[in-house]
């Protein structure tokens, strides 16, 4: 998968060229509800920035603030280093693609798209060409003169991306714009979109619940819960190394062990296991003596007979198989760990007569891994667990302790 | 087994619509048919009438009463018009802006249905008499000259009808510009649309259903009525329907009042058909789309 490299993280914030969209300390409520809570987040000109997290995260509310239609209780937000207090919607540069669209019913397609260059007041012939090269780069340009209503899903979803695309903002905000298609459909869309992103070079800023969308398309993602940016990374440091349990449990199947950091020094750091395992891990800001989670993704374990020792620079634990289901690809292993932690394991199926020597339910087994792949996050008591429990949307987001979940979020590694 | 389930199937519709067809069947087309033998009829009361195809009614009665014709259709389309401009607004705002006040200002709209039309009209009655306040102050603050009357003028009469018709024109509008996708004025904004912009592109539109409804329920029972045009006017304002009550209740004219009834009816289903074909496209397209 490339990746423009306009993103790399966090640290590229300040001082850089000017940020094209700018939030700082945006803070939402709605009576008693604080739904964006002191939000600060900077995306660079022509990334595909994500907004990630649950229903109920504020991500969508995010979205609003920044297309004007909801105005921030605190905080400023900048649009190319202009600030949009009090700036209405109809006069902020960015546009919007609607979840469920929002087309005009009573508009044809071409009528629709044509509709913000018409209040522009762009010259007739002028709008004539612009959105037939719209409909052409999305591909509708036979269906121009239809209502919306005569529309499938996916087309309609096009008209609704060319309704935004052709006024070529300076920044699209699109909030699940692929939510109500069907799987197949959203995985064409999801590439076609990344297309469109890169040929047209617009700051897109993406909301969705769905982690595996967020994953394969996005820059850099910023995962939300309960209003809060918990990290906002590139998809494979928010994937390898997640930053709390919540974004542990909800990006990827979570596979969290307890224990207590032993020792840290900035570096790697030790980390005693709940099991009673001592091992090396990754740890950024913890101090000795905190309890902590150690995270390791599924695909990321061995597994071992329970008598056949570990290679001496990997860690391991030993461990009951609960469980093990075939995927296909892969087969998928449910461990449960002397303190009662499960863990779930992905074994690629590489060859049939190695399958065949896997354990099965009920057998005595030992998990390894690599230091640099087990990364340690802080315990954030009760929280995690509401979080992951309030966490809609068909959305597993698994709480520590949790039973590993079965095969449909191990499922979305195959992805990857 | 299956052709009995698709007879069956077949058959429920008929059923469900039995009741209101007997009831339409024996009040309205049976009623319908007598009247369309007694406009053709000649004699009188006392002599007794005989069918005698005589369509010379038709053409004597309208022009002998073609001005009270043409008034009840000025009238209604005034009244209709005026309930469109005092309706849409209120309605606009009642949807747009009543939050959780909208259901007791849809309350207050068809409150004063609690209370007969007939009576209703009769306190306009005496609220616009000569000698009432209303007019005494109106006077006093030279609104009106000192010999000058409200009652019994073509306002009052179009006063009358615009206050009693008013609801009908309101709910409908309300009910479509409730159902409007909120999001779809978002969209508006989002593509640059002022308020204005966004209020003719897309609310006005998207609300065509309701304002088709409203014009033809406030239309079509002005065109006819006559309680307005008898307690709030003279026989100056007389309507089209004070002529046909007339001709039936007390000159006993019964043919010429059948006659005028059919005359009223085939001009306002041209003025509805043509209106249809107007709006209706339109707006059938916006209620389908919802």
């Amino acid at each position: 998968m490339e990746r423009t490299l306009t993103a790399s993280s966090d640290s590229r914030a300040a001082g850089g060229p000017l940020p094209s969209v700018r939030l700082v300390g945006v803070t939402k409520r709605f009576g008693d509800v604080v739904a964006v809570d002191h939000v600060s987040i900077d995306i660079a000109r022509g990334e595909f920035f994500t907004l990630l997290g649950p229903s109920g995260c504020g991500k969508t509310t995010t979205l609003r603030l920044i297309a004007g239609f909801e105005e921030p209780t605190e905080g400023t937000i900048l649009v190319d280093g202009v600030d949009m207090e009090g700036v209405p919607a109809f006069r902020r540069p960015p546009n919007t693609v609607f979840q469920s669209y929002a087309l005009f019913p009573h508009l044809s397609v071409e009528e629709n798209v044509a509709f913000g260059l018409r209040r522009k007041g762009v010259d007739k012939k002028e709008i004539a060409r612009r959105v037939g090269e719209e409909l052409e780069l999305v591909g509708l340009a036979g269906e121009r003169k239809r209502k919306p209503r005569q529309l499938s899903g996916g087309q309609q979803q096009r008209v609704a991306l060319a309704r935004a695309l052709v006024n070529r903002p300076a920044v699209l905000l699109l909030d699940e714009p692929l939510g109500a298609l069907d799987l197949k459909l959203r995985k064409n869309l999801q590439v076609e979109l990344k297309r469109i992103q890169r040929e047209v070079g617009i700051t897109f800023v993406y909301v969705t619940h769905d982690q595996e969308e967020a994953l394969t398309m996005s820059d850099r993602i910023a995962v939300m819960n309960r209003g809060v940016v918990e990290q906002c990374d590139t998809p494979e440091a928010v994937y390898d190394r997640p930053r709390t349990t919540f974004v542990a449990g909800f990006i990827g199947v979570s596979n969290l062990m307890p224990g207590v950091v032993v020792s840290a020094n900035g570096g790697p750091a030790r980390v005693r296991l709940d099991s009673g395992v001592e091992a090396t891990a990754q740890a950024d800001g913890l101090r000795s003596g905190e309890r902590c989670w150690a995270v390791v993704r599924p695909e990321k374990l061995t597994l071992l007979s329970a008598d056949e020792p570990a290679p001496p620079d990997r860690p391991s634990v030993r461990g009951l198989v609960e469980s093990s289901l075939y995927l296909g690809t892969a087969t998928q292993f449910v461990v449960r760990l002397p303190d009662g932690v499960t863990m779930t394991v992905l074994v690629p199926n590489v060859d049939e007569e190695a399958r065949r020597r896997l354990p099965g339910a009920g057998d005595d087994v030992r998990l390894s891994w690599a230091t640099q792949h087990m990364h340690v996050v802080r315990e954030e008591g009760s929280r995690v667990g509401e979080g992951a429990a309030t966490s809609g949307d068909g959305q597993r987001a698994q709480a520590p302790g949790d039973s590993a979940g079965p095969a449909e979020p191990a499922l979305t590694e195959e992805g990857k | 087994m299956a052709s009995l389930l698709q007879r069956r199937k077949g058959f429920l519709p008929y059923l469900l619509l039995a009741p209101g067809m007997l009831w339409l069947g024996a009040f309205f087309l049976v009623p319908l048919y007598y009247m369309a033998r007694i406009s053709l009829e000649t004699g009188s009361v006392f002599n007794g009438y005989t069918f005698s195809w005589h369509f010379a009614t038709y053409s004597d009665a309208l022009t002998t009463y073609w001005p009270q014709l043409s008034r009840s259709l000025e009238y209604a389309a005034a009244t209709t018009g005026l309930s469109l401009l005092i309706g849409y607004p209120l309605a606009y705002t009642i949807a747009m802006r009543g939050g959780r006040w909208r259901n007791a200002l849809l309350l207050l709209v068809i409150l004063p249905f609690f209370v007969t039309y007939l009576v209703r009209t009769l306190a306009w009655e005496t609220i616009l008499d000569d000698s009432s306040v209303v007019v005494d102050t109106l006077k006093a603050i030279h609104v009106i000259p000192s010999d000058g009357r409200v009652l019994a003028t073509t306002g009052s009469v179009i006063a009358g009808l615009t206050y009693n018709f008013l609801p009908f024109m309101i709910l409908p509008v309300y009910a479509s510009i409730e159902r409007i996708d909120k999001r779809m004025l978002e969209a508006g904004y989002d593509l640059y649309g002022s308020r204005r912009d966004v209020f003719l592109r897309v609310t006005l539109p998207l609300s065509m259903p309701g304002v088709v409804a409203g014009v033809l329920l406030t239309f079509i029972p002005a065109a006819g009525d006559f309680v307005n045009a008898t307690l709030l006017g003279s026989p100056r304002q007389f309507m089209i329907g004070n002529v046909i009550q007339s001709r039936y209740l007390e000159i006993t004219d019964y043919p010429t009042a059948a006659a005028l009834s059919f005359v009223l009816m085939g001009v306002i289903l041209v003025l509805v058909s043509v209106w249809a074909k107007i709006a209706g496209t339109e707006s059938l397209m916006g209620a389908e789309a919802r």
